[in-house]
């Protein structure tokens, strides 16, 4: 089977800070990380790979450090990583993003599975995993939270839901976005990590993809952030606390009081 | 603080870091409660490669030696003393192998051990020996090409664990120290089996057993080194093994500094936190400086077992006396700082303690360890 993950690099929310003055995020200093949802869809991959055989190739788009990340995915065990940088894609909304690396996926030619992470903890727009399936046209399956079943031609998975679970059957090739209970990620080996130090993945550019100009970096990118805030804290709520007539007694005295019921 | 560590070195501490907080962590408390074997994390320790730091890589490990295993087991034991004797254990029961062993015998088991596919245990002491190693009382008697083992041994550790013993038995009992052979004895070996598992003070998710022969039939080509040199096997065994005890110890002492200088930053009484008070601020140096002193000793000890210095053995000795007396001056001393909330089981200062009493009796009591010492001193001088 041939696996792909998407990945991105991140900053380390654990310890990020907001500028008072803008509302955003102060990058400067701040380490950057491998985006933990797609720590599990890496796990996921490597799973598959030691089940059914295959390889396991990343790719990442992002500046030239964003080669750590994909050195961080060699020390778990992936057997190549792609890094696709350049200028011409800098500014990319999540639609040039699922475009540049679709092409890339398209340009990598044989794939069965793309895997992502369900959305990254900086944007949280959870939307480049469902880009990327439209692009290339092949099915898709968000919130993947079990692989319940893998064939040649399809597989069978489970989607988390807020109250449980669907079993969707689906052909492949395909795309799913994969949440946090499908896996505990493994630690990194010692021999993985000797081989990430010297690891240098493949670079691809925009010349090196079959892309249009138009479609990538800032030319591509529709979405315009108008502002970005934090959203307002609620006050926290009332309690009322004895047995359940009591409380059902104290709740119809608030609703008069507040005169919703008369 | 750089203490010269290579490139290997340096990894092996960060990811034996990791290891320590993400997966032992969580863990250590319920596995002492209930005297359970970390199978989980031995599981990840073999994964990421730690088992065979210490192997060459020829049998599959990573070739590293005595100060890339005092690296990992330090670390491990800042977390666990117990989980970290589960994995050193595993090289007191490869050494005698990978320093007396065959060819045949080093390619049979060292990619085993490297691997985590196979785990080890060292089976030396009995009811009625142990500092006494000569004292031996299970016999190994040669009937053409095989020896027929018969004998207990006592409080082995790893020993429910075990895939591959190595273990010293007598073949001439009259010469004493000069009758003992070591023999590598599979685990399904017929009339071996695994004895009573006991109750012990601390590091009790490490299981400690018998171990019981009635007439365990050994092919010949399992003994290792050679009739009656087992004494020399044993002995360089124990002398190599040394420093990682001192690093266990060094460990323990760690992290039960660690844990009472954050409950001294907390603690406030009379107004203030108890750090600021020069009773616990000198207590806790004195702690910090008793441990920098025991690292640099265990380092400068597994160093000289790397390279095989002359007087390794002497002052593995010392690494191992000296770490281990620190390290139970100093968790003593953390429980003290902490108070009743270091007395209680709910907080980890206590197994601090009780983990770290043992750093002094196995692997060569300290008693032993300065009789070593000596007569180091002694012979040395008269080569003057």
């Amino acid at each position: 089977m041939k696996i792909i993950v998407c990945i991105k690099q991140v900053p380390d929310t654990t310890d990020v800070k907001i500028d008072p003055s803008t509302n955003t995020l102060i990058r400067e200093g701040v380490p950057s990380i491998v985006n933990p949802f797609d720590m599990y869809a890496l796990e996921e991959s490597l799973r598959l790979r030691e089940k059914v055989g295959g390889t396991v190739t990343v790719i990442t788009m992002g500046p030239p450090q964003a080669k750590e990340a994909l050195r961080e995915a060699i020390s778990l065990g992936v057997d190549q990583g792609i890094l696709i940088s350049d200028r011409a894609f800098a500014g990319s909304d999540t639609l040039a993003t699922s475009y540049a690396l679709a092409s890339t996926i398209r340009k990598i030619g044989a794939y069965d599975l793309i895997i992502c992470g369900k959305q990254a903890i900086d944007g949280d727009t959870a939307q480049v995993g469902p880009g990327i399936a439209e692009c290339l046209q092949i099915p898709f399956v968000a919130f993947v939270k079990k692989i319940e079943e893998v064939s040649d031609q399809t597989m069978r998975v489970e989607r988390m839901m807020e109250t449980g679970y669907d079993v969707i059957e689906l052909p492949l090739p395909a795309v799913i976005t994969v949440v946090k209970e499908i896996n505990e990620p493994r630690l990194p080996s010692l021999r993985g990590q000797m081989r990430a130090k010297k690891y240098e993945p493949t670079l691809w550019t925009s010349s090196d993809l079959d892309v249009s100009e138009e479609r990538i970096g800032l030319k591509g990118s529709p979405t315009q952030v108008i502002k970005i805030f934090t959203p307002e804290i609620r006050k926290a709520g009332e309690h009322l606390e004895g047995d359940p007539e009591e409380v059902a007694d104290k709740l119809f005295q608030r609703f008069k009081e507040a005169k919703i019921i008369p | 603080m750089d203490y010269g560590f290579n490139e290997l070195q340096q990894m092996i501490r960060d990811l034996a870091r990791k290891i320590a907080e993400e997966r032992i962590l969580p863990e250590r408390a319920r596995l002492d409660e209930a005297e359970e074997y970390p199978k989980e994390v031995m599981k990840t320790l073999s994964d990421s490669d730690m088992l065979g730091i210490y192997i060459p890589e020829e049998y599959g490990g990573m070739g590293g030696g005595c100060m890339e295993l005092s690296i990992a087991i330090e670390e491990l034991s800042k977390v666990c003393g117990g989980v970290a004797i589960c994995y050193a254990a595993n090289v007191l029961g490869a050494y005698p192998i990978l320093l007396h062993g065959t060819e045949e015998q080093k390619k049979k088991y060292l990619p085993q051990f490297a691997t985590g596919k196979m785990f080890a245990a060292f089976g030396l002491t009995e009811p009625n020996a142990g500092s006494d190693a000569g004292a031996v009382e299970t016999t190994a008697v040669r009937h053409g090409d095989t020896y027929i083992l018969n004998g207990t041994k006592q409080w082995i550790t790893n020993a429910s664990e075990a895939h591959v013993f190595t273990i010293i038995a007598s073949t001439n009992r009259k010469r004493g120290a000069r009758g003992i052979s070591a023999f590598i004895v599979e685990r399904d070996t017929p009339g071996f089996t695994i004895g009573k598992k006991e109750k012990k003070l601390g590091i009790r998710c490490s299981p400690t057993c018998e171990l019981h022969f009635e007439d365990c039939k050994i092919a010949r080509e399992n003994m290792l080194y050679k009739e009656n040199r087992g004494f020399r096997v044993t002995m360089n065994t124990l002398h190599k093994a040394r420093p990682g005890i001192g690093a266990q110890a060094v460990g323990i002492a760690q992290g039960a500094l660690d844990e009472a200088v954050e409950f001294a930053k907390n603690r406030v009484q009379f107004g203030q936190p108890i750090s600021s008070f020069q009773a616990i601020q000198h207590m806790l140096a004195d702690m910090a400086t008793q441990i920098e002193a025991a690292r640099l000793l265990v380092y400068h000890a597994a160093r000289a077992v790397d390279s095989d210095a002359k007087d390794a053995a002497k002052i593995a000795a010392m690494a191992k006396v000296f770490a281990s007396d620190v390290a139970m001056k100093v968790t003593v001393d953390a429980i003290q700082v902490c108070g009743g909330t270091g007395y209680m089981r709910d907080y980890p200062v206590e197994k601090y303690m009780r983990d770290a009493k043992i750093t002094q009796i196995y692997e060569g009591t300290n008693q032993i360890q300065r009789t070593i010492i000596a007569l180091a001193l002694v012979k040395e001088s008269s080569k003057k």
